[in-house]
Order: C-alpha cells, then structure tokens, then sequence
C-alpha cells in the first residue's frame, strides 16, 4: 500500500516537473530569446578598443591584452607581424613593449636567441578587446582587493 | 595583260613583294604631284591621333584587372589574397585595383614597366609559375622585386592615393599616429618599409630586414 503510494507520487513528482520545465522559457543573457534549437540573429560587431594604452592585468600571471587592432596581421608559418614591433630587436623603433623572457625558453628551461617555437602563435594569449557592454556579469574580485579586504591596511 | 602572264612562270611570292616595297619607297621619297602640302599635313595629323589613340586605348586595356586575372597564375594566388585585405573590402567601398599598385601612373614610367613586364609573359608562357607549389617556391624572390621597386621610387603607388600632405593624423589610431609622425614625415622610412603584406600574404619572410 506504501509501496503504491511511493509510486503515484513519483509520478506526480515527474508530471509537475515536466511541466513546469515545458512551461519555462529556456533563456540566457547570451542567447536572448531565441530557443535552442534556433540559430538567433547574429550581434553587432562592436569596434576594437584602439588606445595603445596598456591596460591592468586582473592578476600577475594574466597574457597581457593587446591594446590596438590586430585587422589583418599575419602570424603563420611564413612570418609574425607583432614581432615586427614586440621583438627584442625591434622594440627600440616601435617603442612596444618587449616580447616577455618567459617566452624565450623553451619547454626544458633552456632559453633561446629569440621566440620559442611553441611561444610563437601570439593570439593562442593574448587577444585585442572590445568596446561593448559584457552580455554576462563577473564579480571578479582581484587578489589587493581581497587582502585588503581581509586585514584593511594590513601586510600582503 | 592576259599576255603578260602567259609569257613566263609568275614571280615567287618574295620577289614581288620586293618589287612592291621598292615602288613604295619610290612613292614615298619623290614630292606628292596630287595631293597639296595642307591635305598631308591635316591628314598626317588625323592618322596620328588615330594611332596614338588605339596604342594607349590598348596599353590601358592590359591595365586592368580583368586582363590581369585572366592569367590563372594571378586569378588563383594573389588576386584570391587581395580579396580579404582592406584593399579589396572596406567601409567606404572604394579600392585598388592591380595596376593601382604594381603599374605607375607617369607615362614613361609605366612604358619602362609594361617592357619589364613582357617577361612575365614569358614566364606565363613557359609555367614558371603555373602549379601552387612553384608559385609558393618563386613568391620571396617576386615579393622581394616588388618591394624593391617600392622602396626605389618611394612608394610612389602607395603615395597616388595616401598623400603624407593629406593625412590627417589626429583622426589615426594613437600608435599610427606617432608612427607616421616619427618615420613618414621626417622621411626617414617609405610606407613598404612598414607596410609589408597589406594586400597580399607574406612569403616566408625569415632573412628580410626587420622580420624574424
């Protein structure tokens, strides 16, 4: 008797799920509106944020951003327009920062004349940005703020 | 006449027109005895703005992309290249054309290239660059001549239409704008020296000056 009773209100249970999921609307902030299995309307494209000034990292080891539009730069194979600037021997011309050192070494610590092979595709990191509200929020929080949160004017 | 021909064999083909050149010449040599110095003159006149016309309608009729990409060398390469690239799609819909950039504008100049040109005619005709693969081969040691006459005339195709006088730098990026300040209007670099690759893709570019 229990037993069946277990089993009417499983039953239960899974119709008013069921419905109430068939009844929702499956919404996301980077979706909209459209439904799953619909292709929406593609966004705007918004402009690359073309300063040239550096902008903040969120923490030490974050790929520093690239501050300008990259529209047509090659980086194959055959050649690397950002290390027509960013190459150690270019950045006396161009006044760009630096190609790190971290990306001379290569994978056994040995470090190299120049570019590392598996350091060369610099967009695999680092990438340009740009200007447009986030579809998505982020409460990110970065480590200062965190500590000094912690012990307000205390030691980091 | 029927006498005439019936007395000996018909001359070869060569020898009359020996004999014909020879009266040509004779007609062209001795004083016009029909026609009054203003008619030859006039219609001198008249011949010769024909002939002008048709050479340089023709001349301007291989100046053009059509004529350029009707070689399969230029249509598969680097016409399909050029058409990503700024010169081909960009907001204002205004664009270069091939010889925009690689034939100049300045009469003589152009006639100098069109000569030079004839041995890329050459190279069509003997498929010195008729497979990808020998096109990727050839295309540092094409690359390099174009860039070569680019830094020898100093970018002058680039300079037809982007004028040093006519740009506005204020309305550049940050980082073009103090490019353009420190290496183009102190004269001190030309726009290939930067400006590698705009509208077509790189050759493998290890060796040339400034890349790695």
């Amino acid at each position: 008797m229990i037993r069946q009773a277990r089993i009417v209100l499983l039953v239960a249970a899974i119709a008013a799920g069921t419905g109430t999921l068939a009844a929702q609307t499956l919404t996301s902030g980077l979706r909209g509106a459209t439904p799953l299995n619909d292709e929406g309307p593609a966004s705007p494209m918004t402009p690359t944020r073309n300063t040239s000034e550096r902008e903040m990292r969120n923490y030490p080891e974050q790929p520093p951003v690239i501050p300008h539009s990259i529209d047509g730069y090659q980086i194959d194979l055959n050649s690397n327009k950002c290390l027509t600037c960013h190459a150690r021997a270019r950045t006396g011309e161009s006044q760009a920062p630096m190609v790190s050192i971290t990306h001379f070494m290569d994978r056994d610590g040995q470090f190299l004349a120049s570019i590392s092979p598996r350091r060369f595709f610099c967009t695999e990191c680092h990438v340009p940005q740009n200007v447009t509200n986030p579809p998505v929020s982020n409460d990110f929080v970065d480590v200062d703020t965190m500590l000094s949160r912690a012990a307000p004017g205390g030691r980091r | 006449m029927s006498v005439l021909e019936k007395e000996g064999a018909r001359p070869t083909f060569w020898r009359r027109a020996w004999t014909f050149l020879l009266e040509l010449w004779d007609v062209l040599t001795r004083p016009s005895s029909v026609f009054g110095l203003g008619v030859l003159v006039l219609a001198g006149f008249a011949a010769g703005v024909i002939f002008w016309g048709a050479f340089n309608t023709a001349l301007e009729l291989t100046n053009t992309e059509k004529f350029c990409t009707s070689c399969h060398e230029m249509h598969d390469n680097v016409f399909q290249e050029l058409r990503s690239t700024i010169h081909f799609t960009n907001r204002s819909g205004v664009r270069a054309t091939c010889p925009d950039c690689h034939v100049p504008h300045n009469w003589t100049d152009k006639i100098a290239r069109k000569m030079q040109a004839s041995k890329e005619v050459w190279g069509h005709l003997f498929g010195f660059i008729d497979t990808r693969e020998k096109f990727v081969d050839k295309r540092l040691e094409l690359a390099l001549h174009e860039w070569a006459r680019f830094k020898a005339n100093d970018s002058l195709e680039c300079r037809n239409c982007h004028s040093a006088q006519s740009m506005d730098i204020t309305k550049q990026s940050p980082r073009a704008a103090v490019a353009h300040e420190r290496f183009l209007f102190s004269s001190e670099k030309t726009c290939i020296d930067c400006h590698k690759g705009v509208a077509h893709r790189l050759p493998d570019m290890r060796g040339v000056p400034g890349w790695q």
